[in-house]
């Protein structure tokens, strides 16, 4: 098999783990794991107070996902610009 | 008595409305969730790996400055994978690590370094994690994580297993093993009054670990495709760093 073919079967396979549990739990909310977390802390021990709180936060969800985003877009944009130049440079070779 | 615990449940769905929305995103431990002494024994235990990653890079980027951009890569896989918060089978949401991929190429102690900054971007602008849980949040994906995937690569290469299996192991066990050590990390600073350290290192792991299962095996997936991609184009850095044999097919 080629490696495209094997890379398309593995991005299928994440696909279909992502979507499964959308629909095996189509009502729940998807929130973090650590809200839950937070909340077996408060039960655990319901005087902790959290002593410290982030000294900036996105100001909403959209500008969070604006940056979670961007985050993305960069390391991948980088990580394609790499791989991009140096299948280039092995064509050139002639080493593909 | 009353009076007062019912301000206290007011201020309780006060403090909780405020706080949710933004912390409900981050799936590292929360700014200000480890008490104080806790958040120092986790940076100062973290400190010296840094400090040896730091030592690792100067060294791999000294003998080999043509390795500078497959460094800026693998720490680009971090910093996209984090930034993947995926659904999970338990009704919640998590993200991968994306540590595994560079600690089986350059080895764990780089990734120490670039796991950190990866996390210290997400504490800054995100308010994913926290400042002073950082130490915490370091030794469980930047440090465990990191050692967890590059022995069993070393394992896995040991035994003659194939590259990709060896690859796909090392970062689902890794990632997985990273919010294992997370849940390990709370349950030693909130242990249940009856019970105590297992039954909240059982709760902890209820959420974390069993949330991540299905995020590990895609982190696995994703890190065996690049890993692929890699191999296809880069064999000749791939072998200079040992991770792939001289004779041996991508």
């Amino acid at each position: 098999m080629s490696t495209t073919a094997k890379n398309m079967m593995l991005i299928l396979l994440v696909i279909i783990l992502a979507v499964v549990p959308l629909l095996l739990k189509s009502g729940a909310e998807f929130g973090g794991a650590d809200g839950q977390a937070e909340a077996v802390i408060s039960e655990l021990n319901p005087e902790y107070q959290a002593w410290a709180s982030p000294i900036w936060e996105p100001p909403s969800g959209e500008i969070e996902s604006l940056l979670f985003a961007l985050q993305a877009a960069l390391g991948a944009g980088f990580i394609g610009y790499y791989i991009g130049a140096s299948r280039a440079k092995a064509k050139n070779k002639g080493n593909i | 008595m009353k009076a007062t615990k019912r301000s206290m449940y007011i201020l309780y769905f006060m403090a909780t409305f405020l706080t949710v929305p933004q912390a409900a995103y981050a799936m590292h431990i929360m700014e200000g969730f480890l008490p104080a002494p806790w958040a120092v024994f986790w940076t100062l235990l973290s400190l010296p790996f840094v400090l040896l990653g730091l030592k690792s890079i100067k060294k791999i980027t000294k003998q080999n400055p043509n390795l500078k951009l497959m460094l800026g890569v693998v720490g680009a896989f971090a910093f996209v994978l984090s930034a993947l918060k995926m659904p999970s089978v338990t009704g919640s949401s998590s993200h991968p690590t994306g540590v595994g991929l560079g600690a089986i190429i350059f080895g764990p102690a780089a990734m120490s370094v670039l796991g950190s900054i990866v996390l210290l971007f997400q504490a800054l602008l995100l308010a994913h994690g926290g400042l002073t849980t950082l130490g915490a949040n370091v030794f469980s994906m930047a440090i465990v994580g990191p050692i967890a995937a590059y022995g069993i690569y070393k394992l896995g290469d040991k035994l003659g297993a194939p590259v990709w299996l060896s690859v796909f192991l090392a970062s689902a066990i890794g990632d997985l093993l990273t919010y294992v050590t997370t849940s390990l990390q709370l349950a030693l600073a909130f242990p249940a009054s009856t019970g105590g350290f297992m039954v909240s290192m059982a709760k902890f792991m209820a959420i974390f670990a069993v949330t991540q299962l299905p995020l590990a095996i895609s982190e696995g997936l994703l890190t065996v495709l690049v890993f692929n991609t890699l191999s296809a184009y880069n064999k000749n850095e791939l072998q200079e760093l040992a991770v792939l044999k001289k004779e041996a097919k991508a």
